[in-house]
This record gives structure tokens, C-alpha cells and sequence, in this order.
């Protein structure tokens, strides 16, 4: 079996979850990784150890930046010649894009967010976000896919050096329409995927104002803010920061949620977390029942305690 | 300028999904429908750009007839016209839904094409991300997905994704494809005038070709939930020292 | 997360913290219940239950008394508890026909002591500045419409009861079952333990018949769509900075309401299709969207309402939609709540289908009743032991809330019939009657002639003792057939269908006592004698009033109305001795009766049995067994309708024969079958006879009512102490009868006021006896032959003389009435001659 993962990065800097991909393609089949793009050498380095035989780089002059086409057709043309019969990437916003619209080039099914393959081919991928899954079988001779994040956990330690080969890929105009034109830096440092905690408010923050305390709490611990849909739908927080089905979705050692319900669809967002907190008043909220810890208090109170207490304990 | 908005039928549940007893779908005995989410927030970017550049804006969805509640939702917040492609009760995989839509708008476009097509990101029931994606890619047309901005102007559609740390921009000319995510925009509710106007507009009928492609439902499994239980570290801020002795040892501290 | 434990044992375990749940464990608490526990499936203070979509307006002006009393009550308490804010309502009307609703409604307003006006569109323009009033042509302003937090006022009651130390609370715990052992409840099985119990009471809204079903008992309830949307915001509403600045308009002939709650209106409506649920398939808390009773809006049929709320409130236009609902309420077959000990389960008790309005003032009824007995507002129409069997399943309950529903707004007829699930209970008469050409009312859920169209020719015979009622309204459910039967009957001969009477045989030893304790007449007489008595309440008020037939040694007959036989049954098997000794046996559906009365009718019974049945042989008040053609039968000499004659009782299967038979020997005495427009209406008010549920409550006693005997008979029975102290008092009141002494209206047409109006002063002033107790009409109806219009009311002791004029409202007008009898002494045929001939 040759199996090709996508290996995601941004100029370089690959995208945590892309490891998981090569880790799960492990146990389908001998794994080539595949680069594309700008910076793609740097992020070669060190794929051998999560499990890559071999990372192919895509070259073109034109590969400056992220573009779904370019990325989708340098995929393409490498996967055809080398005659692979399962592609991956990780689910991510790319991840999904790029598997799509290389599945629409080769007229293949293509199956989004996928937890597991059984050995008959049948695969169980996502619906509504996790609240439910879904068997799936895919005909066709290659097997597209994208690998839910955090179904596995990236581990390394393969040991052996991947063979890294270059290879050229024909590009046309059309497929540079898409491509990145321009970036305007957000954030610097953690981002809310990626911190290691989230410090999240919902509903029962109450307003915009009180998130302050949360962006300080967040700051002492090392973590970052989210909040609920509701939160965004009031216009206290920016979408960037909701945590869900329909926002982002978030799997840190510890989801710190203040004043959150837990509706379903903000459930499937921060549900691989490894640690839940929950502040709430109400002690039969869905949050609370399903949280690990849980102070049932109003967190109006409890959060400047908590800043205080850390404070005091870590100066 | 003319704008499509591709929208999808799909059930509000409550947090607690119940499935037919075939599991081919989920039970909505008590469930409203509602348009997906990012779609609906497609709608109201595509009424947006309609009022800014004198366009109109039409929505098109596939689905059971009863899909024809979502289209009025559509009409009711400022959608100009609605077309119907009628299914049966089979849950159409991606593939041919997508070979019915292109087919579909390739039949309303025999009087000039959409400047502008617009997807939400992934619709909430299935989440399959393709369904945009391959239309665009039938219709011989640039496409992007995940969208939070869009700015029209000469003919370019300047298109703005976020990531965790930036915002990306695309510059699509017209005609051209996105696939719009939740956060573009706060949707409108429907006015009482608007929802009344909505109600006496025609929806137009497409009945569909089906040519199924891929991947194939088999059915709906019911994730396994764990149960937990619940350690209460307090009932008033004094619970702060415990919540702070978790933290450390997590090693957040 | 982990639950606390529930007790093991308690008093009474109340299953809901809806608005009734929680007021019934306050005023429980109050009046002295210990160990009391409260359980709900939901979380507090909102357990996801009607009580939590309810838009807590209050109208207090209703045409039934118990209705309008109870919800008095309520508004008394919210306010005592702070969460009533008073807002005002107005129903408006688009139609003349509501107009006239409205001044019916003025009336009611008057009766039950609640301050209205009717105001002009102008008028409602300047209380509700963003109607528009060209589309109205009047309006009925109540300013004590309140809105009431429910969600608070449970909680508060919640809180009265722990203050006492009375009670434990349980939140989202489930009812598995129901224990029942013996025909009684013994405890709750709930997902965190078993709770031993001595009383239960379901509390739980739309969900009680499921949970009634759990231990075998039946709650006739469905759960049924109430839309509402809400719209906003709105300038003019956010201006008022409060949560209600502008009265509630309720528009009336579109069944649609648009009240203020904060910056934006809720339009309510009760105009769709009848949209219902059954309890079993109502979400769970964690299936549901929004909650269990908040279901997603079927916005197809809420669309029309949405035109007719424009056309009242055009600035609705530009509002958004920002919330819809199909909300759950609960419905029953007659549109009262359901209330007291089940009759299937004893000690379990149903506290259900009760509305925000209610709620307080039917919990403290509730509390009342399981503390003492009986309550203080009389809860004839909402006990749950008025429902027969066929009401109690689902076909009927469906049928009826169905056909209810799109009356809730609706303009009711007193009179008036339901079209759905009727030919229930078929009497043995009913193809005879066909053929007569009947037109069937429903008593009991039994199809019983009103009155026969094939009478018709009478009414020219009797024309000119026929008053022509030219008003449609007054017409409707009515014929003038009535009064010529009545008149017929009195010269000649009738027939009366009294199938469904309820019957009631108990056998055994002991029985004698276990009558006596139950009646207040001496009821220990000789076999063969029969006694008409009051049923008290504990505290002395009116029960029932019924008839009691002593057949053998040990064995007694109870005979009682159709629309009781459901309250007696269930009064007299509570009753039974505990140790089995008696044998109670409902005949109801075995026996048919058939009633002939009139001065032809000693000639007529003669013609057909050998029997003696001359007066000597069968004196009034006696029951015999005779045999009439070929059939054996119980005749007893009574008369509900003045003259003389029978009831008499055969096996179900022979009353057809028994019916050929005396009509075909009766052709020759020009016997006609007569209706019960007669019977229940016409005979006996011109004779001042009682009914239950209108003359007689249990907040009157029997020396009020008129129907104290000289004596007090030496064997204990229920009331008896209350009655001995009542007899002491004097009453407070007096029953009276009335003769109206101007019919005519100000528009120059006669009217004839059908019941619940108020009797005032000539001037128009209310009167209300010294135990607060209001003058209202309890019987309205002609008195064919004493040639006047009659009504039947009480009036406070002093007043109650025989020659004073008063006056009664009808439709928002005074006429002139007299007392034309202060007591029981019948108007027509005073010493009662006519009977015992």
C-alpha cells in the first residue's frame, strides 16, 4: 500500500495536525509525505521520524504561497504518476479544501474528517461536527480522505531518515487565480488551537467587559480566550475566538469554561480536551455534568479569586 | 451583479441526537429545519452585496420539498428569487449533489451567469467540505472556501480568511466561487413585512437528475458518550485554591 | 455530578415544580403538611415545562364563576408576593357579534365584582397609542389585567415551604413509577431511590396522564401547540423602560394577542389548525432545542396571524422576528383544569391542566381539599371525578380539544353543543326518538332529547302563552317547541327520556349505617320508601343532592344527575367501609328510565299493568315493582317537573318494549315525548327545584338553599356537625326565584338572560351577602305556565322578601325583576297538589 499524506504548513511551519496524519498513515501502508510550496524544505525536515519513507517536495517557481488549486493540482500530478492509492491530509480549513478540490479533479469520492478505516474499507468519519459518525463506504480506486484532527496523537520516534526528492510540477495561470495575494498578521505567539489552555466565557459573562478578567486570566496561565457562539452573536468577542462546531475547534490540556452551557455544538468543539473545567451557577448544566472539576458558583466571584490565588502562589 | 446562494435543509437538534430506526438519518419527529449555519450567513452576505451593488440575489437548494420553509427564510430576509431541485427521501451523497447543482445553475444561467456563487464552508449536518468545491471546479471557475470577508469591487472579488494568527486574502475575478464561514457577518432576522413578502413569491421547481458518486452513507452510529464523574470543587470563590491546585498539577502551572 | 439523597419517606410527594406544583408545597407547608417532597425531572428554577413559556397575563373576567373566582384568587396572591405588575387589557372587537361578546363579558365583570369598561376605538387609541382603530369598533378595557413572574412566584412558594423546615426539594429527578399497593399509593421510585409515601400528587402539566399511567390512573389531558412569536425590538416599546408600559390586547375575533414584554412584542395565538401532542412523545431536556414544551414553530400557521397583527399594530411591520414557538399547554375535554383525588388510585391526587392564571388560587384549593376535605371554592367543574369512562381515553380527548381549541378566543353559547365524539351513550328510546324527529343535547355524554320537532305543531296550539324570542342570540340553542311541551305535558301526558340518570346499587350489612352516614335525611325507612337528600362536604357545604331508594333490608339505590353521576360514584366508593363488607355496583349502563308525567298519567300507567297503582296503593315517594305489558319494572312516584307521575327503571334491553307500550296505549291521551328543555329547565324552575352546580355549591349550606328538614335525624352523617351549626346561625343567604318584569331591551326587543348574570339593586348595585358571596343568577328559564320569564339566585337574608324589586344585568343592560318566592315553596302549584293526586 503507498499512501500519501498532504503535509500542511505555512511557509515552512507545519501544521501540528499533519503529523497526526503521517502518525495514522503509519498503520495504512508505507507513507510518502508531500510538500508544497514555499518553505516546503524546511518543513521536511523531521517528517521521517513521525513515519514518512519518503517527502516529496512539489516545485514550481509559482509556488510562492498557499493556494487551494496550485496545492490540488501539485498533488495531483504526483500522485498520479506515482500511482497512489490512498491520499490524506489532516481536517483542517486547507487540509479539507485542497483533498476537495483534488478529489473534483479526479472526479473521486472524497470522505471529510475521518476517525477510523475498517478492514473492509469502511470508513467512520464525522457528522454534525462529532455529535454523530457516520459509516461510510467509498468506491472508487483511490481513497481520498481527510483525517479528523486529534482522533490520534502525533508520535514520533520511527526512527528512520525519509528519502526526500524534489519534483517539478507543471502549474498554469488558472490554477494562480486562488492563491494567496496578501496577509495581514493577527496574532503573534499562541494561537487558540494551539494553547495549551483556553480560558473560555460563555453566557453567563454577561457582557463584553467582563472578558477582561478572562484575558487575564488566560495571560498568567499561558493560554489563550474563547468564548460560545452566543458570546459572538452578541458581539462581546470576535469569531475568531469562538470555540464549536461552526468556530474553531480546540483540543488543549485544560478548556477552562466560564458561564458556558454546553450546548452540543460548542461540546464538539472542545470535547478532546484533555482536562474540562467548568464555572457555572447552574449545576445541571450540560457543561458541569460533563466537566471533570466544577465549581458551582457565579464566576463573576470565582474567576478574581482564581487570578488572585495564582498571584499569590506563583507571584 | 447577480449572486446564487446554495443552501441546505437541515434539522436544529437539541443536544441529544435521536436516529431513525434504520439510522439512515436522524429522527426530527420534534425538530425544526433551519439553514445551515454558514449558510446563512451566506444569505445575508449575498443580500448585502446585492443592496451595495444593485444586484439580486437568488438561492437554490437541493433537498426534500419541505426544503422550500429554508428558501422562504431566505426570501424573508431580502432573497429575490428561490429555486427548489426536489429530492426523494435518499440522502444524496456529495458527488451528486454536486453534479445536480452544476447542472442546475448551468439551466439558470442560460440568461447570463452569477457574478458571484456562494457556499457556506461545510454545511452542519454532513459536513462533507466539497459540495462548493466541485461545482466550482465543473463550472471552470476560482474558488475558495472558509471566507469571513468579501469585498466587491471592478469586477474582483477581494475574499479575506482567517487563520489562528492572520487573515489571508484572495482576490477571485468575477464570476467566481466562495464557500462563506460563520463570523462574515451577524444574519438579519426576518421582519414581519419581510416574512409576509417571502410568503408570496413563487419557488421555482428543478427537478434534479441523480447520479450518484460517493462516499456512500451506510448509516449513522451514535458516538459513544463517556460518562463522567463530576469532582465539585466548591460552591463560592473559595473553590479558587482547589481549581488552582488542578491547574498545577496539569502542569499548567 | 453526584445527587444529594432523597428522603425514603415522606408525607406527600409532589411530582412537578411547575406554577401549581409549586404552589400547592407552599400552602401546604402553610397549612401544617410536614415531610413534604417536591421532585421534577428539570432543573429549577425553570424545569423546562409549560410553566416556563407561559406569557403570565392575567384577564380575570370569565363567565364561569369557579373559573373567574379561582383566578381572583391567584391575582390576589401574586400580588401578596410582589411579582404582579398591573398593565391593564383590552379585548377589542372587529365585529358586531364580538360587541355584543363584550357587553356579555361586562356582565360577567359585573357579577364577579371586577372593574370594566366598555371604551370606544378612540378610547383604546389613547391606552394603546400604536393600534390602529379604524380596524376595531370597540374594546373591553379591564385595568386590573396583571402580568406575574410565575418562574419567581414558584420559587417564593418553593421558599415558604423550606422556611418551615416542611419540606425537601429534588431537582432533576426522574419518576420511574408509581407504587401502588391495594388500590392505594404507597411511594414514588424515582432514578435516585424509592420515596415511601402516604400521598402523591401529579403536578406535571402536559406530562401528567404519563405519569397518572404509571400507577394506573387516567389524567384526560393532551398536550396542545399554543404559538407565539416575538418581535422586536420596538422604539415605542423600549421607551417605557419596563417590562409591560402598554395594556395587553387581546383581538378577540383574529384569537390573537400582542403583549409588551420589554422592548418587544409577543403575538400570541390561538388561531391555527389544533396542533396536538401526545405526553409520551414530548422531548426530553435534552433532545429539545429549546426546552421539552418549547417546540420548533410551524411557521406555515402562524403566518396568517402575522397579517392580522399588522393590520391592528402596523409598527409591527419593521420588527424582526427574533424568537417563535410552538408552545405546550394542556387541553381538556371540557376546558377546566383537572383536579382532586384520582379515582382510580387513592391518596393520589392530580393537580393538572391548570394555567398561570390559576395556578396560585388552585393550589391553595388543592391544599385545602387534601387538608380539609373539601375546599373553599367549590371545584365541581374542575374535578376530576366528573369524567365517565369515555372521557378518559384518548379518542375523546382528542375529538374535544380539537374541536375546543379555536373556541379559546371563541364566542361560547351557553348552550351550546359540541359537534365531535357524540352517540356515546344510546339509550334504548333513541331510534324512537329519531323518528319523533329529537334534537339530542348531550348530558353525561348521553344523547338525551331537548325537544322533539314532530311537537312543533304544538307551539300554534300554545301561541299565545309563547313568548317570541327574536333575538338571534337568545334564540340560538333554543326552540319555542320547549315551552309547548311543557304546557302539553302540564294538560295531557308526556314522555321523558331519563336514561342518563346515574345508578348506583350497594348491597351488604351494614349498609343502613353506611347510607345514613352519607345522607343528611333520614334515609333508615321502611323497604319501598324513597328519600331525596343533600350529599354534604365535611364542613357542611352542598356535595351533591340525590335521590335514595331503599329496595330490600340491605340494599339501597342511589339515583343521580347525568353531569354528577362521575363525583357521586366516586364520593360514595370512597366512602365504602375500608373492610370490603359492602358490594357497590354502578347500574348506570344496565338500567334505561323513562319518566311519564302529567295529569293523564295515573290513565295511562293504568292502561297497561295490573298493578295498583292508585294513590292509596302507591303513594308519592314510594317505589314499587310492577309489570307493564311484559315487562317487569321499579316504578317510583316522584316529579322533578310538578305533575304527577313515575320514573320508572326496566333492564337496558327491554326499554324499547317498555317505551312501544305506553306510547301506543298512550295515543289515546295524547301522550308526547318531551325533552329535556322541560325536564331540567322549564318543569322544575316553576317548582324552585335545586340543581347541583347551580343552586347548590358546596359554599352554600342546605338551610340556604332552602332544603333544611324540620328535623335532624339522631344518626351521625358527613357535615353533620357543620349543619347543626349552620341550622343555628340562619343562613346567610336565601335561595330565591324571580319573575323578571320587563323583558324589553333598549333597542325594543325582549331578552332572555340564560344564567351567571348578576342580580343587583334596582339602582344596579351589587349585593353580596355578609360571607362576601355576590347575587347572581343561578337558573334562568321560562315559566310557561305561570306566564313570566324566571330566575333562581340567592339574595342575603335580609333582602330575601317575598315583593322587592331588583334587577338583573343581561348583555351590559338593567331589567326589573321581583322576588316572587324567598325559600323553596315552588311558585307553580304551591302546596304540591298536582303531584300527590
Amino acid at each position: 500500500m503507498s499512501v500519501y499524506v498532504l503535509v500542511e504548513h505555512d511557509r515552512g511551519d507545519v501544521e501540528p495536525t499533519s503529523l497526526e496524519a503521517l502518525t495514522f498513515a503509519r498503520s495504512r501502508g508505507v507513507v510518502t509525505a508531500v510538500l508544497v510550496g514555499h518553505g516546503a524544505d524546511r518543513a521536511a525536515a523531521g517528517l521521517g521520524d513521525y513515519g514518512a519513507a519518503a517527502v516529496t517536495i512539489a516545485t514550481n517557481d509559482l509556488l510562492a504561497d498557499y493556494g487551494p488549486d496550485a496545492w490540488a493540482d501539485a498533488l495531483r500530478q504526483i500522485i498520479e504518476a506515482d500511482g497512489a492509492t490512498e491520499v490524506l491530509a489532516s481536517g483542517t480549513d486547507r487540509g479539507n479544501e485542497v483533498m476537495a478540490q483534488l478529489a473534483a479533479r479526479l472526479d473521486l469520492p472524497m470522505v471529510a474528517n475521518v476517525l477510523e478505516i475498517g478492514e473492509s474499507g469502511e470508513v467512520l468519519r464525522l457528522q454534525w461536527g462529532g455529535s454523530l459518525h457516520e459509516q461510510a463506504s467509498t468506491p472508487g480506486p483511490v481513497l481520498l480522505y481527510t483525517l479528523s484532527p486529534h482522533t490520534v496523537e502525533a508520535t514520533g520516534g520511527a526512527g528512520a531518515e525519509a528519502v526526500l526528492v524534489e519534483r517539478p510540477v507543471d502549474l498554469d495561470a488558472t490554477a494562480l487565480v486562488t492563491m494567496i495575494k496578501d496577509r495581514v498578521t493577527t496574532a503573534e505567539g499562541i494561537t487558540l488551537a494551539t494553547a495549551p489552555i483556553v480560558v473560555s466565557g460563555g453566557r453567563g459573562m454577561g457582557s463584553a467587559e467582563a472578558f477582561d478578567m478572562l484575558e487575564e486570566l488566560a495571560a498568567l496561565v499561558g493560554g489563550k480566550v474563547g468564548c460560545s457562539r452566543v458570546v459572538t452573536n452578541n458581539g462581546w468577542r470576535n469569531h475568531r475566538d469562538q470555540v464549536g462546531q461552526t468556530g474553531t475547534v480546540v483540543a488543549p490540556d485544560v478548556y477552562l469554561a466560564c458561564g458556558i452551557s454546553g450546548a452540543i455544538q460548542h461540546w464538539v468543539g472542545m470535547m478532546n480536551a484533555k482536562t474540562v473545567i467548568a464555572i457555572n451557577t447552574d449545576k445541571d448544566a450540560p457543561m458541569v455534568t460533563k466537566a471533570d472539576y466544577a465549581i458551582v458558583a457565579d464566576l463573576h466571584e470565582v474567576v478574581p479569586a482564581i487570578i488572585e490565588e495564582i498571584k499569590q502562589r506563583h507571584g | 451583479m447577480r449572486i446564487l446562494v446554495c443552501i441546505k435543509r437541515v434539522p436544529a437538534p437539541g443536544a441529544k441526537i435521536n436516529l431513525t430506526p434504520d439510522a439512515q438519518a436522524i429522527d426530527a419527529t420534534n425538530l425544526g429545519f433551519t439553514i445551515s449555519p454558514h449558510e446563512e450567513c451566506a444569505v445575508e452576505e449575498a443580500v448585502r452585496q446585492a443592496e451595495q451593488h444593485a444586484g439580486s440575489v437568488t438561492v437554490l437548494t437541493l433537498g426534500p420539498p419541505e426544503a422550500e420553509e429554508q428558501l422562504r427564510s431566505a426570501l424573508a430576509v431580502g432573497a429575490d428569487e428561490a429555486v427548489l431541485m426536489p429530492t426523494d427521501s435518499v440522502a444524496w451523497d456529495p458527488m451528486a449533489t454536486a453534479r445536480a447543482l452544476t447542472a442546475g445553475i448551468a439551466e439558470l444561467e442560460v440568461d447570463g451567469q452569477f457574478d458571484l456563487i456562494l457556499f457556506g464552508n461545510e454545511s452542519a449536518d454532513s459536513g462533507g467540505y466539497q459540495v462548493g468545491i466541485r461545482v466550482a471546479h465543473a463550472l471552470g471557475r476560482p474558488m475558495v472556501n472558509g471566507i469571513k470577508g468579501v469585498t466587491i469591487s471592478d469586477g474582483v472579488a477581494s475574499a479575506r480568511r482567517e487563520t489562528a494568527t492572520s487573515n489571508e486574502v484572495f482576490e477571485l475575478p468575477l464570476p467566481a466561487v466562495l464557500g462563506i464561514k460563520e463570523g462574515i457577518n451577524l444574519p438579519r432576522y426576518p421582519t414581519l413585512k419581510g416574512r409576509m413578502s417571502a410568503k408570496k413569491k413563487d419557488v421555482v421547481r428543478s427537478v434534479p437528475e441523480h447520479r450518484p458518486g460517493g462516499p456512500h452513507l451506510i448509516r449513522l452510529v451514535t458516538p459513544a458518550q463517556q460518562a463522567t464523574a463530576t469532582v465539585i470543587l466548591g460552591t463560592g470563590p473559595d473553590a479558587a485554591r482547589g481549581l488552582v491546585d488542578v491547574l498545577e498539577e496539569t502542569g499548567i502551572l | 455530578m453526584s445527587d444529594a439523597e432523597i428522603p425514603q419517606q415522606a408525607s406527600v410527594v409532589v411530582i412537578g415544580a411547575g406554577i401549581v406544583g409549586n404552589c400547592l408545597v407552599g400552602h401546604l407547608a402553610e397549612m401544617g403538611w410536614r415531610d413534604i417532597v417536591q421532585i421534577d425531572k428539570g432543573p429549577l428554577p425553570n424545569p423546562g415545562g409549560s410553566t416556563g413559556h407561559a406569557s403570565n397575563f392575567i384577564f380575570p373576567v370569565d363567565h364561569n364563576k369557579e373559573m373567574a373566582m379561582l383566578t381572583l384568587d391567584s391575582q390576589r396572591q401574586y400580588e401578596e408576593m410582589g411579582v404582579s405588575t398591573t398593565s391593564g387589557g383590552i379585548e377589542v372587537a372587529r365585529t358586531e357579534e364580538r360587541m355584543e361578546e363584550l357587553r356579555r363579558r361586562m356582565t360577567s365583570a359585573k357579577a364577579w365584582g371586577i372593574e370594566s369598561h366598555l371604551v370606544s376605538p378612540a378610547e383604546v387609541k389613547e391606552l394603546v397609542p400604536f393600534i390602529d382603530e379604524s380596524v376595531i369598533i370597540g374594546g373591553f378595557h379591564t385595568p386590573s389585567v396583571s402580568v406575574v413572574d410565575s418562574l419567581r412566584a414558584g420559587t417564593i412558594m418553593r421558599e415558604r415551604a423550606q422556611a418551615l423546615d416542611a419540606i425537601t426539594i429534588s431537582p432533576v429527578t426522574e419518576v420511574q413509577d408509581i407504587v401502588v399497593e391495594g388500590g392505594r399509593v404507597t411511594g414514588v421510585l424515582t432514578n435516585k431511590g424509592l420515596i415511601n409515601a402516604e400521598y402523591v400528587v401529579i403536578a406535571c402539566g402536559v406530562w401528567s396522564p404519563k405519569l397518572a399511567a404509571m400507577a394506573g390512573a387516567t389524567i384526560p389531558l393532551t398536550p396542545a401547540v399554543h404559538q407565539m412569536i416575538d418581535v422586536g425590538p420596538l422604539e415605542t416599546l423600549q421607551a417605557t423602560n419596563n417590562e409591560i408600559g402598554f395594556p395587553i390586547v387581546r383581538d378577540m375575533d383574529t384569537f390573537c394577542y400582542e403583549r409588551q414584554t420589554g422592548g418587544s412584542m409577543e403575538v400570541g395565538s390561538y388561531a391555527h389548525r389544533p396542533i396536538l401532542h401526545r405526553p409520551e412523545s414530548i422531548p426530553s431536556i435534552e433532545e429539545a432545542r429549546l426546552s421539552p414544551t418549547e417546540l420548533p414553530l410551524t411557521q406555515d400557521d402562524f403566518d396568517p396571524q402575522l397579517e392580522q397583527a399588522l393590520e391592528l399594530m402596523p409598527f409591527l411591520g419593521d420588527a424582526e422576528m427574533r424568537y417563535g414557538i410552538n408552545g405546550l399547554l394542556s387541553l381538556t375535554p371540557d376546558g377546566m383544569p383537572l383536579l382532586g383525588e384520582t379515582v382510580e388510585v387513592k391518596n393520589l391526587w392530580s393537580a393538572a391542566a391548570v394555567w398561570i392564571k390559576e395556578g396560585p388560587g388552585i393550589g391553595k384549593l388543592v391544599a385545602e381539599w387534601m387538608t380539609h376535605g373539601y375546599p373553599e371554592i367549590d371545584p365541581h367543574s374542575s374535578d376530576i371525578a366528573r369524567f365517565y369512562d369515555y372521557a378518559r381515553t384518548w379518542h375523546h380527548v382528542e375529538a374535544r380539544t380539537s374541536e375546543a381549541f379555536n373556541k379559546t378566543y371563541g364566542i361560547i353559547h351557553p348552550r351550546e353543543q359540541w359537534d365531535s365524539d357524540r352517540n356515546k351513550r344510546i339509550s334504548p328510546f333513541y331510534v324512537r326518538e329519531l323518528e319523533l324527529d329529537a334534537v339530542f343535547f348531550e348530558a353525561g355524554g348521553w344523547e338525551r332529547p331537548q325537544w322533539y320537532e314532530s311537537n312543533k305543531y304544538l307551539v300554534e296550539a300554545y301561541a299565545d302563552q309563547i313568548p317570541t324570542r327574536e333575538h338571534e342570540w337568545d334564540a340560538r340553542w333554543y326552540s319555542p317547541i320547549i315551552n309547548a311541551e311543557h304546557l302539553h305535558l302540564r294538560e295531557h301526558v308526556g314522555m321523558v327520556d331519563l336514561s342518563a340518570f346515574a345508578i348506583f346499587d350497594v348491597h351488604g350489612p351494614g349498609v343502613v349505617d353506611y347510607i345514613q352516614k352519607m345522607a343528611v335525611n333520614q334515609c333508615d325507612v321502611e323497604v319501598g320508601r324513597a328519600v331525596y337528600t343533600p350529599i354534604l362536604t365535611h364542613d357542611g357545604g352542598f356535595r351533591s343532592d340525590l335521590t335514595i331508594m331503599r329496595l330490600g333490608d340491605e340494599h339501597y339505590r342511589i339515583v343521580t344527575g347525568g353531569g354528577d353521576g362521575g363525583r357521586d360514584a366516586y364520593w360514595f366508593k370512597k366512602n365504602l367501609p375500608e373492610d370490603g363488607s359492602l358490594t357497590f355496583e354502578d347500574k348506570t349502563s344496565a338500567i334505561a328510565t323513562l319518566g311519564v308525567w302529567g295529569p293523564s298519567a295515573r290513565a295511562l300507567m293504568e292502561s297497561v299493568t295490573e298493578d295498583d297503582i292508585s294513590n292509596e296503593a302507591f303513594p308519592y315517594g314510594r317505589t314499587k315493582e310492577v309489570t307493564i305489558g311484559g315487562v317487569k319494572a321499579l316504578m317510583f312516584r316522584i316529579s322533578y317537573v310538578g305533575d304527577l307521575g313515575w320514573e320508572i327503571y326496566v333492564p337496558m334491553e327491554r326499554g324499547l318494549q317498555l317505551w312501544d307500550t305506553i306510547w301506543e296505549a298512550g295515543q289515546a291521551l295524547q301522550v308526547r315525548p318531551v325533552g329535556g328543555g322541560v325536564y331540567g329547565n322549564t318543569g322544575r324552575i316553576e317548582k324552585g327545584y335545586r340543581l347541583m352546580g347551580a343552586e347548590l355549591e358546596s359554599e352554600y349550606s342546605p338551610v340556604e338553599a332552602g332544603l333544611a328538614r324540620p328535623k335532624v335525624k339522631s344518626a351521625d352523617f358527613i357535615g353533620k356537625e357543620a349543619y347543626l351549626k349552620a341550622r343555628e346561625d340562619g343562613p346567610a343567604a336565601v335561595m330565591c326565584t324571580f319573575t323578571m318584569e320587563s323583558q324589553v331591551s333598549s333597542a325594543g326587543v325582549e331578552r332572555f338572560p340564560s344564567g351567571n348574570e348578576p342580580i343587583l339593586t334596582a339602582d344596579g348595585d351589587r349585593i353580596v351577602d355578609a360571607k362576601g358571596r355576590p347575587s347572581y343568577v343561578t337558573t334562568a328559564g321560562a315559566g310557561p305556565s305561570v306566564g313570566k320569564y324566571l330566575l333562581m339566585g340567592y339574595l342575603p337574608t335580609d333582602l330575601a322578601v317575598e315583593g322587592a324589586d331588583f334587577s338583573v344585568m343581561y348583555m351590559n343592560e338593567l331589567y326589573p325583576i321581583k322576588v316572587a318566592v324567598a325559600g323553596s315553596k315552588p311558585l307553580f302549584d304551591p302546596d304540591d297538589s298536582r303531584m300527590k293526586l
